[in-house]
């Protein structure tokens, strides 16, 4: 045999098929060479050594960083090798704050695994001692550097695929940390808790905030009724924490676990998903018909919303003015059931069941808050259900399946589907297609919108009417072509955003998996759950047909709109801060401030400033105005934004501007 | 809302601005000149204002983690206002093994700073240690405003110190 498109790994040949790296050569025949700072996903950093490999003629080498060529001969397990990856997990170690017993990781984390794998007993150096300020300011994540290890997953994920780069590497030596700018707390930069960098972290120093003692508190609670919404995406992916594979269905035992742990009801966001598909299309179609506030952009995803809120605020009107399935379903909840369970409106308490960490910061939001009360009160993620499940001593893989409560847990195949990338436009597509035909359909589905790229575009034809639709995922994607449409150079009719790579079924709220596999077959078995369902188009749901009779009227009307719609605002990247551009000992002086934030900027704020610093000097009003360059006043959307005196002007021009300084200026002059 | 106030008059501070955006123009805002970028704009402000190296990410679109990151990883730079005087204790092996330490503690308590205050209310001291000046043979070595001083005990330190004060009082 020909010897030339073959490595031998270990004395056995192995060929060559386009791996970019020699691990992932390695790992196709089946040895799992231990990594932490590799990720198929991410750029090659080849900082943690733990691939190191021996190659003849080479040496040891970062077998990440290795392109095989033929002929290779690789040792992957030499005693030198097995010597220095132990040493190197020591040295990780020394470094890490060790409390694996009360670590939320303790279950999945790489750091302990590999530690027991390469036979790591004890620690030879010196453990560091200095004690770092662990940041839980934000209500998704909690970073804890103590236990950082500095791969660097964490800041190429959230720069890589998010696009975002909330936090880096800070400082140098023995005081390299990762943190947001200026070391600041999450909750003041522009993170927008999508909790990919948790869920790549290979140790604790980054996890999703825990919301299960509130839960068990409620529950404890005699007065209180306690009611469940499952998102879609967690049914394919919780049994993977009791032995099931990826993708394996288990509505029914998480319905019978929540009850045996004390819910009272059990209900379904798909139910809010489909009454999501009855309003966001029809609110497109609409806007379609008037040629208004297109593309229509999704507006499920909370941590895309923040982004378009920071980044794009200009394009806030093109995002759908839907609340999210989850905060319909709390609205919903807290209008209608306290009614038919004869209770006050504060004894209901409203859990979801989340994929996600940004969805514990929407349920936050003040938008969805009414009078003090949030629509939604709790917020776990799949694997915090996990963890109450096995607090509770519940044998999760031998209970036998229940079934959903009536009326919120009735839904149909399109409800289901949300949960992956390209299934909230085929839900919509159902949905909007008899509406434009006005024909019943039998085949309900449209799998030319599924499909697993980042970025996947696709005109749809319906009876006469094209439809040009974009389906992303990663905000790296969604800002390229949020980019597009500010930039007028593209004609979607309707975009669909969510902010984890392939949707929610990779959510950072979801059981760890080291691969992109368990996310496809999570698809898989999202798609198969519609199949089985009698029901596959949300107009058919007989009982979100009956909570418009009953409860809403009208599609889109006055109802519908005051419980299931609302409206984002532009938002700032970072705390308040200003920078004194003119400012002198004189009190009574005017101030000035101009935005210098993103959107002003690139809206010729700066030179507005220059402008403005040149008439201030030549007319020499040098002590009677203060110029500050200030940082958002959160009206992004109509920039350059600036404020003399008492007075914001938006759209400013020089002109404008120059106008109004010296209107005021003449009344404190007289 | 946090301000940087300015102790210059009004112009100086509008210069300052203007000189960002002059800085930023001359290296045709290209990220991969945000080292020197941030040398120069230190020479203006004698540290990297917060508020600056936002306006400085803005213009490069690069996220401020990344600018700040850059800005915290060399000692060069500086994230805090320094004081008029800057004084560096060398803390190198041999001003170490010749007491460098009780140097230190007698700045400090001169001036009342600690380890994690460097620079004093009234703006006029910054003592930080250094990890060695290469003058060895005159440990244990100080400098102040760059220029060194040699073999000194605590006393000599402070005294050297009270005469600067003593002449900014004039
Ligand atoms: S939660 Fe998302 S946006 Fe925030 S730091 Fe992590 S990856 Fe970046
Ligand atoms: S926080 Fe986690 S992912 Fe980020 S560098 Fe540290 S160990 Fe790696
Ligand atoms: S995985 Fe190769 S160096 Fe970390």
């Amino acid at each position: 045999m020909e010897n030339n498109e073959f490595v031998i790994v270990d004395n056995r040949e192995i060929l060559i098929e386009n791996e970019l790296n020699l691990l992932e050569l390695i790992r196709k025949a089946n040895i799992e060479l231990p990594t932490f700072c590799y990720h198929s996903d991410l750029s090659v950093y080849g900082a943690c050594r733990l691939c190191i490999v021996d190659i003849e003629g080479m040496g040891i080498v970062t077998s990440c960083s290795t392109v095989p060529t033929a002929g290779m001969k690789v040792k992957t397990n030499t005693a030198e090798l097995r010597k220095m990856r132990k040493m190197y997990l020591e040295l990780l170690l020394a470094n890490h704050h060790q409390s694996c017993t009360t670590c939320l990781k303790s279950d999945s984390c790489k750091l302990q695994d590999l530690a027991s794998r390469m036979g790591v007993n004890e620690v030879r150096f010196k453990m560091s001692e200095v004690k770092m300020k662990i940041d839980d300011s934000c209500p998704s994540i909690v970073r804890d550097p103590n236990k950082c290890i500095l791969c660097g997953d964490c800041v190429r994920a959230c720069h890589e695929i998010q696009g975002i780069g909330a936090i880096d590497f800070i400082n140098r030596g023995s005081g390299t940390t990762v943190a947001p700018a200026f070391n600041k707390e999450l909750k003041e930069v522009d993170c927008v808790y999508c909790g990919l960098c948790a869920s790549v972290c290979p140790t604790g120093a980054i996890t999703v905030k825990q919301e299960i003692d509130n839960v068990w508190q409620a529950i404890n609670d005699e007065k209180k009724i306690v009611v469940a919404q499952i998102a879609p995406a967690v049914r394919v992916a919780i049994g993977e924490l009791f032995g099931f594979d990826a993708g394996i269905l288990t509505t029914g035992k998480m319905v019978a676990a929540l009850k045996m742990i004390g819910f009272d009801k059990v209900f379904d966001t798909s139910f809010a998903a489909d009454l999501t598909v009855f309003e966001e299309t029809n609110e497109f179609l609409k806007r379609r018909e008037s040629g208004k506030k297109l593309p229509q952009f999704t507006s499920c995803c909370p941590g895309w919303v923040k982004y378009v809120e920071q980044y794009y605020s200009d394009l806030l009107d093109n995002l759908s003015s839907c609340k999210s399935p989850q905060q319909m379903f709390g609205a919903i909840a807290k209008d209608t059931l306290p009614e038919s369970y004869g209770i006050d409106r504060a004894d209901l308490f409203v859990v979801s069941i989340m994929p996600c960490s940004a969805k514990k910061f929407e349920a936050k939001r003040p938008e969805f808050n009414k009078d003090g009360q949030s629509d939604v009160d709790a917020v776990i993620t799949t694997q915090e259900l996990g963890r109450m499940i096995k607090q509770a001593g519940i044998q999760f893989a031998n209970i036998l399946p229940e079934s959903l409560d009536m009326p919120l847990g009735f839904k149909t195949g399109a409800g289901v589907i949300f949960g992956t990338s390209g299934g909230v436009s085929e839900a919509v597509l159902r949905y909007a297609s008899e509406k434009i035909t006005g024909i019943k359909s039998d085949s309900p589905d449209f799998v030319e919108v599924r499909g697993n790229e980042g970025i996947h575009v696709k005109t749809v034809k319906i009876g006469g009417v094209e439809l040009k639709l974009a389906i992303v995922s990663g905000l790296k994607n969604a800002g390229k072509i949020a980019q597009q449409v500010r930039n007028g150079e593209c004609d979607y009719d309707f975009i669909e955003v969510m902010a984890c790579p392939g949707g929610c079924v990779s959510g950072a709220g979801q059981p760890v998996s080291s691969d992109s596999k368990a996310r496809n077959l999570r698809k898989q078995g999202l798609y198969q759950a519609d199949k089985t369902l009698q029901l596959h188009k949300s107009q058919d749901n007989p009982y979100v047909n009956k909570c418009y009779q009953d409860h809403l009227g009208q599609v889109n009307g006055p109802e519908a709109h005051r419980l299931l719609h609302t409206k984002y605002r532009s938002r700032k990247r970072f705390n308040d801060s200003s920078f004194s551009v003119f400012n002198n000992p004189v009190n009574e002086k005017l101030q000035v401030c101009i935005c210098v934030g993103t959107s002003c900027y690139l809206r010729g704020s700066q030179k507005l400033m220059q402008k403005l610093i040149e008439y201030v000097r030549d007319n020499g009003l040098e002590d009677k105005v203060d110029v500050r360059a200030t940082f958002c006043f959160e009206n992004c959307d109509k920039g350059p934004s600036v404020k003399v005196g008492q007075i914001e002007h938006s759209k400013c021009t020089y002109e404008m501007l120059v106008a109004e300084m010296n209107k005021q200026l003449s009344k404190i002059v007289v | 809302m946090q301000e940087t106030k300015c102790k210059c008059g009004g112009n100086e501070s509008a210069r300052k601005f203007e000189k960002v955006c002059h800085i930023l123009d001359s290296h045709s805002r290209e990220k991969n000149k945000l080292i020197p970028i941030l040398q120069e704009i230190q020479a203006e402000y004698r540290y990297l204002p917060e508020e600056v190296m936002t306006f400085v990410a803005t213009c490069l679109d690069l996220s401020p983690a990344r600018v700040y990151g850059v800005a915290s990883f060399y000692a060069n730079f500086a994230l805090k206002p320094k004081g008029k005087h800057v004084v560096h204790v060398c803390d190198g092996t041999a001003c170490h093994v010749k007491g460098s330490e009780d140097i230190k503690d007698a700045l400090q308590k001169r001036l009342g700073l600690t380890d994690d205050k460097s620079t004093t209310e009234d703006m006029l001291f910054t003592l930080e240690p250094v990890s060695c000046l290469g003058a060895c043979g005159l440990a244990p070595v100080i400098t102040i405003d760059n220029k060194v001083y040699g073999q000194l005990t605590p006393a000599d330190a402070v005294r050297l110190i009270d005469e600067v004060i003593a002449k900014e009082a004039e």
